[in-house]
């Protein structure tokens, strides 16, 4: 029997999926629900990444401050992106198929990942400051040399590279698609089968090796999940900086547990409602004037504050 | 008993333990003593298999602890450090629970939930219970970690300076909690302590550390003296009765 709160949560979402999908439905339904449904498929994807990413990094850092993207994960993604542009050039680059770009992107992502953040994590893990301070350094250096990059690009490239980098869900590309909700699967079915392991590891390294956790290795395994939760979400929107901080707090106040089996279908499900919601707002409401960004980042934000202002987030 | 032998580890080129040659004896309590920075928590990391040491071996019961693994480590020895944090929300009960993983890896028997209830009721937990971590004090928190230790029912407790937080009443049942586990269940108990009161009222054995070598070593009645303590922390510390009990004095 699942979490009444996990079932309230799925019901609000399938309820906002619904309405994406048939609000202001008319003309060539068809044709308009297939444009719907991808974009639907591609917002509920990078939902679930962020809130598994996010609750993920928490509990290796053993910080409810720190997200992958606070830390500099996506930044790093968009580097690589770049890199990956300008070397091969933007007619290479563009030779790629979206599938193989993605995958290659992901399995570097991935590499760069492990060995920057395992580093980093040795280091600064007694140290909470250190370890935001360095995340932050990381992250601006990252952009810095995304930025410097792209001024040695040429214009075409540029726009090739920029489409990438700011969040859009108007043309999400089915290839890294469906790759995104293979990679998804599976790092679920991982999570699902090791979630009791994710409890003990949240009491810190030292607990956890005390417990006879075998933490390294894990501790390896999930950042490869992390890096690849942040490939698949950055490659199909951008960065969206402020979500996953978001969502894992919401996640912790309205589960009060401390067991992964709820807290990553919780974060998870929040933030696929939030992006969901937060589209519909965007494209209905709003009429597409701002970007789907501010309106999270927006009223996420207000509604984080809110919360804090009450003392339900701790 | 735990056997260190010519054990040396350095921190970035500064020697923090050189040449620690020294056995714990099983079925004891043994204090380790020593000035700040003397190398206590650090011995006591080593020994848990928390860092990797440069040089030495380190045997529990003639077994090599560094070649054993990690789950195999956790049936033998729990151990609670001094830094005791967890940033999710968890119950105390929860965390107690978690002694029980070496055994259940998740899923609870109704052992363990006795195992459980018994660790709470030892370290008056039990109206703490279901109150979350950070809703409790420094030393609810503290004793709530000595308790996921107990539960764990190992051989070995080890403890980095386990009184720091608790108060008068706490301190003295945490130590008679674990008298008791050495006289009547036979555990063996390796202790950091600061205050010799409690070292020479409930200790067995003591091992005193200075400046990252053994000052000395041995049973309590043996070696702990006002000439070895005092020359130990550099203070004068006088040995005197009180009330039929022995007492150091060393406040002023």
């Amino acid at each position: 029997m699942p979490d009444k709160r996990l079932i309230w949560i799925a019901g609000a979402l399938l309820a906002a999926m619904a309405l994406f999908l048939i609000w202001g439905l008319q003309g060539k339904v068809w044709f308009i629900l297939e444009l719907r449904a991808t974009k639907l498929a591609a917002l509920v994807c990078v939902g679930l990444a962020i809130g598994t990413a996010t609750v993920l990094f928490q509990t290796l850092s053993n910080n409810r401050i720190l997200t992958p993207s606070i830390m500099g994960f996506d930044a790093l993604f968009i580097l690589l992106q770049t890199g990956l542009v300008f070397a091969l050039g933007g007619f290479g680059y563009a030779q790629l198929s979206p599938l193989r770009s993605f995958a290659l992107e992901t399995i570097v992502m991935m590499g760069a990942a492990v060995f920057l953040f395992a580093a980093i994590l040795h280091r600064t893990r007694q140290d909470v400051q250190l370890m935001i301070l360095v995340g932050v350094v990381m992250g601006l250096m990252f952009r810095s040399i995304t930025a410097f990059v792209q001024r040695l690009m040429d214009p075409s490239e540029f726009t090739m590279v920029q489409g990438a980098m700011f969040a859009r869900f108007g043309a999400v590309d089915s290839g890294a698609l469906v790759a995104s909700v293979v990679l998804l699967a599976g790092i679920g079915l991982w999570l699902w089968r090791h979630h009791a392991i994710l409890d003990v590891m949240a009491l810190g390294r030292a607990q956890a090796r005390g417990l006879g956790l075998a933490y390294d290795r894990l501790q390896f395994q999930m950042l490869c999940a992390i890096a690849a939760l942040v490939s698949v979400s950055t490659a199909l929107v951008g960065p969206l900086t402020f979500l996953g901080l978001l969502v894992a707090s919401l996640a912790h106040s309205l589960m009060q547990s401390h067991r992964h089996q709820l807290l990553l279908p919780a974060a998870a499900l929040i933030a696929a409602l939030i992006l969901v919601t937060g589209q519909i707002v965007f494209e209905r409401i709003l009429q597409l004037q701002s970007t789907l960004a501010v309106v999270i980042e927006f009223s996420g934000g207000l509604l984080f504050l809110i919360l804090l202002a009450r003392g339900r987030i701790r | 008993m735990i056997k260190v032998s010519e054990l040396t580890y350095s921190i970035a080129g500064t020697p923090i333990l050189h040449d620690i040659n020294v056995t714990l004896p099983a079925g004891r309590i043994t204090a380790l003593i020593g000035p700040n920075g003397a190398g206590k928590s650090t011995l006591l990391h080593l020994i848990s298999q928390q860092i990797p040491f440069d040089r030495g071996r380190i045997t529990m019961g003639g077994l090599d602890l560094a070649k054993t693994t990690a789950p195999a480590r956790a049936l033998k020895m729990a151990v609670v450090g001094q830094q005791l944090g967890v940033a999710s929300r968890i119950r105390i009960r929860d965390l107690v629970g978690f002694g029980r993983w070496p055994y259940n890896h998740g899923r609870p028997t109704p052992k363990d939930q006795e195992k459980i209830s018994e660790a709470l009721s030892h370290f008056d937990l039990i109206g703490l219970q279901d109150r979350f971590l950070d809703e409790v004090s420094g030393g609810q928190r503290q004793r709530a970690f000595i308790a996921m230790a107990s539960a764990q029912d190992t051989d070995w407790l080890l403890l980095d300076e386990p009184l720091n937080n608790l108060d008068l009443h706490h301190a003295r049942c945490l130590m008679t909690q674990l008298r008791e586990k050495v006289d009547r269940e036979g555990k063996s108990v390796v202790i950091v302590l600061h205050d010799l009161n409690y070292a020479i009222s409930w200790a067995d054995h003591v091992v005193a550390l200075d400046k990252g070598s053994i000052a000395f070593e041995g049973p309590l009645t043996e070696v702990a003296t006002t000439d070895s303590l005092s020359a130990l922390y550099r203070t004068p510390v006088v040995f005197g009765d009180l009330a039929g009990k022995p007492f150091v004095q060393y406040h002023r």
